[in-house]
Order: structure tokens, then C-alpha cells, then sequence
């Protein structure tokens, strides 16, 4: 038999339900997993090793009763520290959150819950979701299960390591601008940003909550189907959170037939900066799909071209605003030489709890916002969005969906381009459109790149509303890529 | 500190009034969450992750809220926005939970109205229209307390708690158009806008609006303009001032304040002011010097608010009457002056005039009660008139005694302070006190004869036809009786007997 740590959630979720192994049994093959590999990864922040063999032990428990079970139960996943978890400790990767214990649980959260899932704890991150690395958290870099001396991706690189690292076969992360996607692109693994609304953003500590989405990472495109469908829909609490239907993922994963499926390619996602070895990957990938008998077009989308300049004007301007109550007055770090005015403990706690890229933003973003700078800025920079989201409309009134490299290279070394924040930003480049237009985008593993062996994803784009269309697409080139490959492409990482 | 006689004031100024008046909406749950608003309740009870602004908390936007605040666009004549946006005012304050208020910005909800206004002018009244330039929606704040230090204020506290039950709390900003030159009316217009929007207000059902509680918070802004000039003058606002009476203080003292300092040649500081009850002054709060940056943009968590013109057309037919299409209604009804109604409004009889008049009393009847006896008791004891125990019903009864000739005025007033005084009902305290006019003839005649008897010389004057020296005859009648005797009629039966014609 499979370790129980190398199987799929749906492989898992299928031997529990048959009592090949428990629930129990599940849960514990991953903390020792954990135990003894993520002192080189730096994935978990916060382990709840009690908490979690509780659930399991529910799930075993209520199968033996004959109770129904949905089908991720018993099933482990990871949660980034960025969603809240009741009593369970959720720092951003910040010392500013450092010890707080969230007095609820985000919607994700409880829906993972209700799911019967099993938490095994929250994973690290690039502080307060800012980062394409997870370097800027407070708690240390995790790395990347492929080479330990390179950066995860970020910001929910904890999650995609944890993924990628065997330590979960599920996590979830968020992504304001690539952060699920890139880390998913470098890490070998499945991750998806769902559309903008299609999950509730409660309990999730916003960074730029115009452009924050949750979303799942797997090793398959089905379990991460399955995840999505278990935390999507609406939620009254999310005002933003749409109210419809939400598509049949799992189907979509499983459909395997994009004949007659018609794929844009966008032009402005090529040029300088992009690895050959990425893009060698990507034109196979490709070259498949047509294979498969979707109909291959290039298109333009000439405002995508000034993506990266709006995103980093809204999104310093949101976060800069959304991290304000981080002050020392009601939760968190407080720096208080007792002889203070208010003012000057929200200061120093600031000073002293946030990191340089978390200022660096929050400077930013101040900026952006101030008046006689509004409109120059944030104004434009939101008349931008507008032109992107009609881009993207334009597109996809021609092509069912849109194809790019994820990142335009693979995973960095660590320490690489920590100085260098506009190097750190260009990993961003093509999933930066898809938060600003609120439209759905998924990266999936298309192979090694050539110059270093390490993985690459192609970007997958679909409609408001239509992510069961990358599910679709991202099912047939897995499926074809498996066969060709005898294997995933994580089965080629090193063992830890 | 030096103040310019108000007299003088008006000779060399104009004064320029704005009024912000911050309304706390009575809704049952705050506007961003579910929590309760009831006042009162134990410190930081009623609160949640979202109204404690807690990491990863959303709101969620209160329908009722936002119907609220409709209906007061409504009744103060504005345009409802089709399509509106809350928005984020950035600052650092501890009683914020998040460091930022959900509030609005350049989108109001409601816009561009007006509200007519009476108030008194030597013996008659004017009518003065405040321009309302927006009506927007914002959450409350927490309410801080500081411990220790003198002020009272957080700059020298030792401490300082704070309270989230406020926070979050449904509050409409009304902010009027800049009200020009009103002269030496200039505070009671202030006051009298004030007093006429509480009204409109709880006749709208959205709110408690007492001033005391806080649920009706005026900010006051004044600047004087030299008589001869066109251009504004510097303003300052003057914050939480809450009570009618202060309200008006604050503008009468600032307008002073101002005119002293600009006579000396000095100029007036752009800041914030604190109004101070016991001597109805105002010092320095924060200066304003530097252009407040608020970093103001359009809130993500929020969708844009677009009521659908059916239910704004559906709001407005539902709308109560007005106060001021009331007192018109009711002023042609009573065939009364404006100055008259506004004795009616100020002495806060309307409704209470109004509710006897639908009795069957007359009107200028209705008005002689509750503006005479009973204004004055509640004068007395300085409390509103409608909290003194007396009802329309009861008023109306009593009239009709009166005009029945069970009672006369005098009687009828003693009737009303029992009343009052919690002895019984109108019928019961003249039965009990034997109060009733004494309309027994003979007992009448028996009392005539005997003033008659007593004051001859009385009597040759009227044989004589000095009928006007019937008075002492008929008072010395009255006096007897008790005061209980119809006077008209007891000159009626004394004429009859001395066989005078009364002619
Ligand atoms: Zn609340």
C-alpha cells in the first residue's frame, strides 16, 4: 500500500470510508511526516497535533455509526495562518498578531469543519500576505520541497510546501495577486484562485480586500476540485461573496474532454524576463491541448501591460488602511513603557511588530490615498482595473479561456531578491490581471524547466463565475501530462 | 476672555452658521453587525469580532439602516443618490475599533434638501429655509472614559477605558448648506433648526433623538463676515453641544468670542471647540490649522448602495406629515398667527392642543389650557409639558364643563391642578370638592338678599340707575357662594328683584 502521507484526498477520503485505515491512522502518518521533515521545510507554524486527532477520532467515530460522511472526510489539510481559527493562534506571520487566539472561525474554516475535515494546523507565510517568497515572515522562510535552499513561492508558501512536502494533501491559502498560483507554479502542485466572491473572505485577515481570494492547493486537480466545493458558495457574512450557484468543480475535474474548447493565448504574457526553460514547458503544454482538440488562438489584452503598476497602487492603498488596527490598543503586540501617550504606543508597537515590507506598503499605500495624490494614484490605478476587466471581457467573449506561464520563472534561492522588491513583484506579472478583473485563474505543474529542473505551471483563466472551465481544462492536461510523465511530477521531487 | 457686546455684534458682522447634527438611528441591530443597540447595557457586551473590528471581520450593511436614512432624505426634501458608496475615513483614535470609519464621503446617500424653520422675531415670527446640503450614513464610535487628570479629556489621563458597545451603532450626519447672515437671529435660528429637525426626526419613527442620551449630537460651526464684506470669514466648530439651550449659547458666545478678537485686530483661529454647560462658554479642542487628512476612499467590503426608485417612491408615500406642513394645516385650522403657533411649538403643546381639539374642544379654548394653567405648572417644575399628568382628555372634559356652565374659568383651573395633583378625574374632584357652579336659584336669591340687606346704601345708587354699582353687590354675591356662582347670572337675578331693568 501507498504511504498514507503520498496518497490523494480522494484515495484517503475512499480508505477511510472503506476502513482500510482510520481516520486516526490518517492524521497520525502526517504529524509524523511532519515531525520528521519540516524542520528543513518551516511550513507549520502552529501544530495542533490535539485538536486534530479529535477530529479524526470523530470521523472514525461517526462511521462506525453508520453516519454519513461527506467526501473529504477525515482528510487533513493545512490552513494558512491567515485564516482565523477559533482559540487556535493566527499570526499573519507577524509579531503584531503574535499569540492572538481568534474568538471565532472563519467561514472556511467552519465549512473545512463541517466538512469533517482534519486541521493539522496553520502554515506560514510572507507576512500579512505580502511577498512571492513566504521570506518576509516574521517566523522564518519556509523553503521549497524541491530544493530546500530555494523560496516556496508566497505568499502561502507554507501551504504549497506543505502540499509539495507530503506534510498535507491539502491546504488552503489565499491570493491577493498570485499568491496561491505562483507558490502552486514552483512548487509542482494544483492551486487555484477562485473567482472574486465565489469564497467568503470571513475570517480571512485582509490584505487588499478588493482583490483577497481564498482558494485550495492539492497534488491533483480533482482533490482540489473537491476542496473548493466544499468551501465555495455564498456567505451572508461576506457582503462581497456572490449569491448563486456555484459550478460542479468536481465534474468539471473528471470531464477530461476539451474537444472543440477554444484557448487564447495572451500575447503581452511573453518577452523579457520569462526562463526558456518555462516557456519550453508551456508550449508543450500547449501543443497538448491542441492535441486534445481544443482550438489554440493568440489574442491581445493591451492593458495588462499596466497591471503591476495598478495593483501596486490598490493594494498598498487597501492594506494600508485594513492594517491600521493593528495598533497595540485591543489584541496583539503592544510596546508601552507605561509613561506613552496613545500615540505614541501605536507607534512603537507598529515599529516594532511590522516588518520592512509590511511598511514599506503601508508607506506606500498612505501615500496613495493622500489627497492632491488620490486621483493621480489610486484614481487612475482603478480606471486601469476597469480597462483590464474589459480586456479580459473582450477576451472572453472570442475564447472559452486563457492560457500563460503562472510565473515567468521557476523558484528562486532564498535571499535572492529579498532586496530587490520590484524583482520580487515581476513573479507576479500573470496572475496580477485576474486579481484586478476579479475573474478566475488556476496554475497547474506542466513539467521541470530545463535549466534547472525545477517546476513550472501554466495559468489557466476562465470567466466569472465559470472556474469549472479551468477545472475542465486543467483535468485533461493533468490527466494527459500524468501518463506521459508514469507519474505526478511531485512523484520526481527528492525525498526529504 | 474677551467678549464684544452681542448688540454690537450685528452692527459691525454678519454671522455664518453651519450645523452638523449627528442622529444615532433606533434600529434594533448595529449597521455593520448583529449585535443589539439597546442603551444602557454593561460595558463591552454588545459586541462581535465585526463591531470590535476584530482581523478577518466584514460588515455587513443593515437594510433598516439604510431605510432609515431614506426617510429622513425624504422629509428633509433631498435627492436620494440612485447609486451610492460607503466609504473609509482613515485616523488613528482608540475609541475606533479599526482605525477607520465606515462612513461617506463624496457619495451621500441623500443630498441637496431643505428644511423650513420658524422663529421668533420681535412680536411675529420668521420663516427661515436651511439649504441641507447631504445626508449620509457612518457607524458610531466607542465611547472613551478617562481616569484620573483634570480635563477629563485623554491629554493628562491616567487611563482611559474604552466601550465598543457604541461602536458600530447606526448615525446619520445631517450637515446644512452654509446658512448666511441671519443677523441677531442668528443663535435662535440655530436653535430653532435644531429643535425642528429632532421633530421631524422622531416623527419619523428612526430614532430617540434625545440630546441627553446622545442620540442627537450637534456640532456647531460660526465665523462672522465685517458688515461691509462679502468674503468669509475664518469658522470654527464647536462640538457636542447637546441641548437646545446650548446649541444657542454656543453661536450667541462664539459670535461674541469672534467679534472681540477681530475688533482687537486679531484673527480667528480654525479649530475644533469644547462647549462648557456651566457658563455656556467654548475653549480650544484641537487645532484645525492643518487640512485634516482622512485618506478617504471607497470601501471594499461594502457593495454600493442602490435602492430601487420603487421602494424610495413606496417611502414616500408612506412618510408622516411634516411638523411644518403640520403647524400649517393646523394654524389655518385654528385660524391662529404664525407668531401664535410658534407660542403653540415652543411650549411643545402641538400635539397635545391638537389630540383635545379632536375631543370637541374648541380650538382657542384647547389653547388657553395647555398655553395658560398648565404651561405654567409645568414651568414650575421645569419639565416638558407633555410629562405633566394631565390628559387632552381630561382637558377636553373640563372644557366641556365650562362650557356646559358647570364650572367657570376659576374653578375650572383648581380642577385642573387637582388633576394634576393625581386627586381623580375632572368629574370625580368637582363632585368630591363640591366645585360645581352653584346654579340653585334660591340659594342664589337667599345669598342676594342678604348683600341686599347689608349694603343699602348700594342699593339706592342702583334704584338711582348707577347700575355700575351693582359690582360690589354682585362680588360680596360671589364671595359667599365661594366663587361658585355664575356672575352673569347672579346680576340676572338681582335686577329681576330690585325690578331694575339691567339696560
Ligand atoms: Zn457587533
Amino acid at each position: 500500500m501507498t504511504e498514507l502521507t503520498r496518497m490523494t484526498a480522494v484515495d484517503l477520503a475512499a480508505g477511510i470510508k472503506k476502513k482500510e485505515f482510520s481516520a486516526v491512522d490518517v492524521a497520525k502518518a502526517h504529524f509524523d511526516q511532519i515531525a520528521a521533515v519540516d524542520k528543513k521545510l518551516n511550513a507549520f507554524l502552529f501544530i495542533d497535533e490535539d485538536g486534530a486527532m479529535a477530529q479524526a477520532a470523530n470521523v472514525d467515530k461517526k462511521l462506525a455509526s453508520g453516519e454519513f460522511l461527506g467526501p473529504l472526510a477525515g482528510v487533513p489539510v493545512a490552513v494558512k495562518d491567515i485564516f482565523t481559527q477559533k482559540d487556535i493562534p493566527t499570526t499573519c506571520g507577524s509579531r503584531i498578531l503574535e499569540n492572538w487566539r481568534p474568538p471565532y472561525d472563519s467561514t472556511v474554516v467552519s465549512r473545512m469543519k463541517n466538512a469533517d475535515m482534519v486541521l493539522l494546523g496553520k502554515v506560514n507565510m510572507d507576512e500579512f500576505a505580502m511577498g512571492s517568497s513566504t521570506e518576509t515572515s516574521a517566523y522564518g522562510p519556509t523553503t521549497n520541497p524541491w530544493d530546500t535552499s530555494r523560496i516556496p513561492g508566497g505568499s502561502s508558501g507554507g501551504s504549497s510546501a506543505a502540499v509539495a512536502g507530503f506534510l498535507a494533501p491539502l491546504a488552503v491559502g489565499t491570493d491577493t495577486g498570485g499568491s496561491i498560483r505562483q507558490p502552486a507554479a514552483v512548487t509542482g502542485t494544483v492551486g487555484v484562485k477562485p473567482t472574486y466572491g465565489g469564497i467568503s473572505r470571513y475570517g480571512i485577515v485582509a490584505l487588499a480586500s478588493s482583490l483577497d481570494q481564498a482558494g485550495p492547493f492539492a497534488r491533483t486537480v480533482l482533490d482540489a476540485a473537491l476542496l473548493h466545493q466544499a468551501i465555495a458558495g455564498y456567505d451572508p457574512l461576506d457582503s462581497t461573496s456572490i449569491n448563486q450557484p456555484i459550478p460542479d468543480f468536481v465534474a468539471a475535474a473528471k470531464h477530461k474532454d476539451i474537444a472543440g474548447m477554444k484557448l487564447g493565448i495572451v500575447k503581452e504574457f511573453a518577452g523579457e524576463g520569462y526562463q526558456a526553460g518555462v516557456l519550453n514547458r508551456f508550449n508543450e503544454a500547449v501543443a497538448i491541448l491542441r492535441n486534445l482538440g481544443a482550438e489554440i488562438v493568440e489574442l491581445s489584452c493591451p492593458s495588462f501591460t499596466y497591471a503591476l503598476a495598478a495593483y501596486y497602487l490598490i493594494q498598498p492603498s487597501e492594506c494600508s488602511s485594513n492594517l491600521a488596527r493593528f495598533d497595540g490598543m485591543r489584541y496583539g503586540l503592544r510596546v508601552d513603557d507605561g509613561d506613552s501617550s496613545v500615540e505614541q504606543v501605536m507607534a512603537a508597537t507598529r515599529a516594532a511588530g511590522f516588518g520592512p515590507e509590511v511598511k514599506r506598503r503601508i508607506i506606500i499605500g498612505t501615500y496613495a490615498l493622500s489627497s492632491g495624490y488620490y486621483d493621480a494614484y489610486y484614481g487612475s490605478a482603478q480606471k486601469v482595473r476597469r480597462l483590464i476587466a474589459d480586456d479580459f471581457n473582450a477576451a472572453f467573449s472570442q475564447v472559452d479561456a486563457l492560457i500563460s506561464p503562472t510565473s515567468p520563472i521557476t523558484a528562486f534561492k532564498i535571499g535572492e531578491k529579498l532586496n530587490d522588491p520590484m524583482a520580487m513583484y515581476l513573479n507576479d506579472i500573470c496572475t496580477i490581471p485576474v486579481n484586478l478583473a476579479g475573474v478566475g485563474g488556476m496554475s497547474v505543474p506542466i513539467g521541470l524547466a530545463d535549466e534547472d529542473n525545477l517546476p513550472a505551471g501554466m495559468q489557466i483563466m476562465a470567466p466569472v463565475m465559470c472556474d469549472d472551465r479551468m477545472y475542465r481544462v486543467a483535468g485533461a492536461l493533468e490527466s494527459a501530462l500524468v501518463s506521459s510523465w508514469g507519474g505526478l511530477l511531485l512523484d520526481k521531487a527528492p525525498r526529504l | 476672555m474677551n467678549l464684544f457686546e452681542f448688540e454690537n455684534v450685528i452692527t459691525d458682522f454678519k454671522p455664518v452658521l453651519g450645523l452638523e447634527v449627528h442622529v444615532e438611528l433606533n434600529t434594533k441591530t448595529k449597521v455593520f453587525c448583529s449585535c443589539p443597540t439597546n442603551f444602557g447595557a454593561s460595558p463591552n457586551t454588545n459586541v462581535c469580532p465585526t463591531c470590535l473590528g476584530l482581523p478577518g471581520s466584514l460588515p455587513v450593511l443593515n437594510e433598516k439602516a439604510i431605510e432609515s436614512i431614506i426617510k429622513i432624505g425624504l422629509a428633509l426634501n433631498c435627492q436620494i443618490a440612485p447609486w451610492s458608496r460607503m466609504a473609509r475615513k482613515n485616523y488613528f483614535y482608540p475609541d475606533m475599533p479599526k482605525d477607520y470609519q465606515i462612513s461617506q464621503y463624496d457619495e451621500p446617500i441623500c443630498f441637496d434638501g431643505f428644511l423650513d424653520v420658524l422663529v421668533p422675531n420681535g412680536d411675529d415670527s420668521s420663516k427661515i429655509r436651511i439649504g441641507i446640503e447631504r445626508v449620509h450614513l457612518e457607524e458610531d464610535t466607542g465611547k472613551l472614559t478617562h481616569a484620573g487628570g483634570f480635563t477629563g479629556r485623554i491629554h493628562g489621563a491616567d487611563y482611559s477605558l474604552v466601550d465598543y458597545n457604541r461602536a458600530g451603532i447606526p448615525l446619520v450626519e445631517i450637515v446644512t448648506k452654509i446658512i448666511p447672515d441671519t443677523g441677531e437671529l442668528a443663535p435662535e435660528v440655530a436653535k430653532a433648526y435644531v429643535a425642528t429637525l429632532r421633530d421631524l426626526i422622531r416623527n419619523l419613527g428612526v430614532s430617540d433623538v434625545r440630546m441627553e442620551e446622545g442620540s442627537l449630537r450637534c456640532d456647531v460651526n460660526v465665523s462672522l463676515m465685517p458688515i461691509e464684506s462679502n468674503q468669509l470669514g475664518t469658522r470654527t466648530e464647536t462640538k457636542n453641544v447637546n441641548s437646545l439651550r446650548s446649541v444657542e449659547r454656543a453661536v450667541r458666545f462664539e459670535m461674541q468670542r469672534q467679534a472681540a478678537l477681530l475688533k482687537a485686530g486679531e484673527r480667528v483661529k480654525q479649530e475644533t471647540r469644547h462647549f462648557h454647560e456651566n457658563d455656556g462658554s467654548t475653549s480650544p479642542g484641537r487645532s484645525k490649522e492643518q487640512a485634516e487628512e482622512y485618506r478617504y476612499f471607497p470601501e471594499p467590503d461594502l457593495l454600493p448602495i442602490a435602492p430601487d426608485s420603487k421602494w424610495i417612491e413606496q417611502l414616500r408615500s408612506e412618510l408622516p406629515e411634516t411638523p411644518t406642513a403640520k403647524r400649517e394645516r393646523l394654524k389655518q385650522a385654528w385660524q391662529i398667527t404664525d407668531f401664535e403657533m410658534l407660542a403653540v411649538v415652543n411650549a411643545g403643546a402641538l400635539d397635545l392642543i391638537e389630540a383635545t381639539v379632536e375631543l370637541g374642544t374648541d380650538p382657542s379654548a384647547a389653547r388657553k389650557w395647555w398655553l395658560g394653567k398648565i404651561t405654567r405648572i409645568a414651568n414650575e417644575r421645569g419639565v416638558e409639558l407633555e410629562q405633566i399628568d394631565i390628559t387632552p382628555a381630561q382637558v377636553a372634559e373640563i372644557d366641556q364643563l365650562v362650557a356646559t356652565g358647570a364650572l367657570n374659568d376659576k374653578l375650572a383651573r383648581q380642577v385642573i391642578s387637582s388633576v394634576i395633583a393625581g386627586e381623580g378625574s375632572p368629574g370625580e374632584i368637582v363632585q368630591k370638592q363640591g366645585l360645581a357652579v352653584v346654579s340653585d336659584d334660591s340659594a342664589l336669591l337667599d345669598a342676594i338678599k342678604e348683600a341686599i340687606v347689608a349694603m343699602p346704601e348700594v342699593v339706592s345708587k342702583i334704584q338711582d340707575g348707577k347700575l355700575q354699582a351693582s359690582g360690589a353687590l354682585i362680588g360680596a354675591v360671589m364671595k359667599a357662594t365661594g366663587g361658585k356662582a355664575d356672575a352673569a347670572k347672579v346680576r340676572k337675578l338681582l335686577f329681576d328683584y330690585l325690578g331694575v331693568s339691567q339696560d
